[in-house]
């Protein structure tokens, strides 16, 4: 039992350690930390989708692109408040991710996953060629941001809270009823249906929330980096967070935030020493796959539960 | 209860269905036999709308069902087992159960309660019942196989259904496991009078606990009556129970 507490009590002390950060880091330090933050999120919205509801999405990339543009043009264009902006982003990922589940659910797996990637691209070409209204394959630079956030600190506090709000947020979804029913689903669609579960709607409600919560961590990018560029929504990316799921374990809910961790450290740190960076987080990869097939939490998980059942 | 006139469901020139007629009255236990590839978990696809017939007509409770998706079909009252073990193996016994209790219940599109102890005392009389309660916590993907075919029946009984198919319930299952089971089910028929349509090879158990026999061969039913008349048809005793040496 007393264990037991200890594992419950691992995030808040995360939580703690993460808000004195800033504090004791440089500002370089708080930076990467505010990275790393929004990433995780990127991670774990995904996860949603593919970890607790087995739906191939391959292009997750796009919906954090078009949550930061949808800020970024809001922050630059439009004369709205601020706080406005920082909903539209995230809500038009949502919306994109309907639009685009509509078209995409009825393949299945794979065949998905290629429509998505296929479709994904349409959106980043778009943007990517658009000058007059995203600025092109330059982005837009220079962001205005409201003073509250627009210090190192003050981004790096805003990410840490709305990150810590959403983390939680999906914590609640996974442990819900339509959380549970999502992860039948992935583990079985044929039996899903045949208890009277309509698959196809749950598998786009599960979509819409992990684009939500992708568009979210597009909103802090803006916040922090204070520029958006078409490569973010490139597939490349997408693939990108997708390792991080696989490194850190899909069917754990941490597990994308220790994958991100670990893939954004990797390259901030490793990238000062050598251009070869991806060379070690491809090894790194290959070796978790093969010695740990549940991905770096996943393993940690299994250890705890077999101990805990004896 | 459940009308089957003339189906046919063919697989490109193949008829796999080619004009079945079985009836199933509320309360009975019926079961269908015929040789390997007759077409019984074809029609058992047809009835739970993971096929749609390409002609003829199922009607359940006097409306149309045939073409409907399997959800809405199991909304009607209809439940199932399949043939090889259909269950959420990455999550626990009493997960399983509970999936099936709440989506019966309509709940699975609240994402702002928490799920943990929800219908825990429905789920907890249900696996009391068919003997799985002490493995509840157990990843489901563990079990023997006798308790998954077990589970998939505890499953499929949680949708509270008019009707429960079962394809080949005991396939696998050790004798003393195979046992368990018929007694399950006889359980589940005298206490609360639940309807069962149930296909199997084994053809004593057929003889032991059905009330009615459908004999189906190459598609088409062969004949569908009480036990002793099935076992008399010279047309079945041809073409499927001289095979395995009578009864």
């Amino acid at each position: 039992m007393r264990k037991r507490s200890i594992a419950q009590l691992l995030p808040l002390l995360l939580l703690v350690a993460l808000v004195a950060l800033p504090q004791v880091l440089p500002r370089f330090h708080t930076y990467v930390a505010a990275i790393v933050l929004l990433t995780a999120l990127l991670a774990m919205s995904l996860n949603l989708a593919i970890g607790y509801t087995g739906i191939y999405q391959f292009g997750h990339a796009v919906f954090y692109g078009v949550g930061a543009y949808g800020t970024a043009l809001m922050l630059t264009r439009s004369a709205m408040p601020a706080s406005l902006a920082f909903l539209v982003g995230p809500l038009a990922s949502a919306a994109l991710s309907l639009v685009m589940g509509l078209i995409c659910i009825r393949l299945s797996k794979l065949y998905f996953g290629m429509l998505q990637i296929s479709l994904g691209s349409l959106v980043w070409a778009v943007v990517y060629r658009w000058y007059s209204f995203t600025g092109g394959d330059d982005g837009i630079h220079g962001i205005p941001l409201p003073d509250g956030i627009a210090s190192p600190k003050g981004s790096y506090y805003f990410t840490l809270a709305v990150t810590a709000l959403c983390v939680f947020a999906m914590y609640r979804i996974v442990r819900s009823p339509f959380g549970k029913a999502i992860q039948g689903i992935r583990d079985n669609p044929v039996r899903a249906e045949a208890i009277g579960v309509d698959v196809k709607r749950h598998q786009l409600a599960s979509l819409v929330i992990a684009g939500f919560f992708g568009g979210v961590a597009g909103s802090l990018f803006v916040v922090v980096e204070n520029s958006v560029f078409p490569d973010m929504m490139f597939w490349t990316f997408s693939l990108e967070v997708l390792i991080m799921c696989l490194l850190g374990g899909m069917y754990t809910f941490f597990g994308p935030l220790v994958g991100a961790s670990a893939i954004v450290l990797l390259r901030v740190f490793a990238s000062v020493h050598t251009q070869y960076w991806s060379l070690l987080l491809g090894t790194i990869l290959t070796l978790v796959i093969i010695f740990l097939p549940d991905g770096v939490l996943g393993v940690f998980v299994r250890r705890y539960r077999a101990k805990s059942s004896n | 209860m459940l009308k089957v006139e003339s189906v046919v469901k063919s697989f490109g020139g193949f008829k796999a269905v080619n004009g079945v007629n079985l009836h199933v009255n509320a309360g009975e236990i019926v079961a269908v036999i015929g040789p390997n590839g007759a077409g019984k978990t074809t029609l058992f696809h047809l009835v739970t709308g993971h096929l749609s017939p390409d002609s003829g007509r199922i009607l359940f409770k006097g409306k149309e069902i045939g073409g409907l998706s399997p959800h809405v079909i199991c909304r009607r009252g209809i439940t199932r087992s399949f043939q090889v073990v259909n269950i959420f193996p990455r999550l626990s016994v009493f997960e399983n159960v509970q999936i099936a209790v709440l989506s019966r219940e309509r709940k699975t599109f609240r994402i702002f309660s928490t799920v943990e102890r929800m219908a825990e005392e429905e789920v907890h009389r249900i696996l009391r019942s068919v003997g799985l309660f002490d493995r509840r916590d157990v990843e489901s993907g563990l079990l023997s196989h006798g308790d998954k075919k077990v589970l998939e029946i505890a499953v499929a009984l949680s949708g509270n259904p008019d009707l429960l198919i079962l394809d080949e319930p005991t396939a696998g299952m050790a004798p003393e496991e195979t046992e368990r089971c018929i007694r399950l089910l006889r359980k589940f028929s005298d206490e609360s009078g639940l309807t069962i349509l149930f296909c199997e090879h084994d053809i004593s158990l057929v003889f032991e606990i059905a009330h009615r026999i459908m004999v189906m061969v190459r598609g088409a039913t062969v004949v569908q009556g009480s036990c002793e008349e099935v076992r008399s048809n010279s047309e079945v005793q041809s073409a499927y129970l001289g095979e395995s040496g009578g009864c």
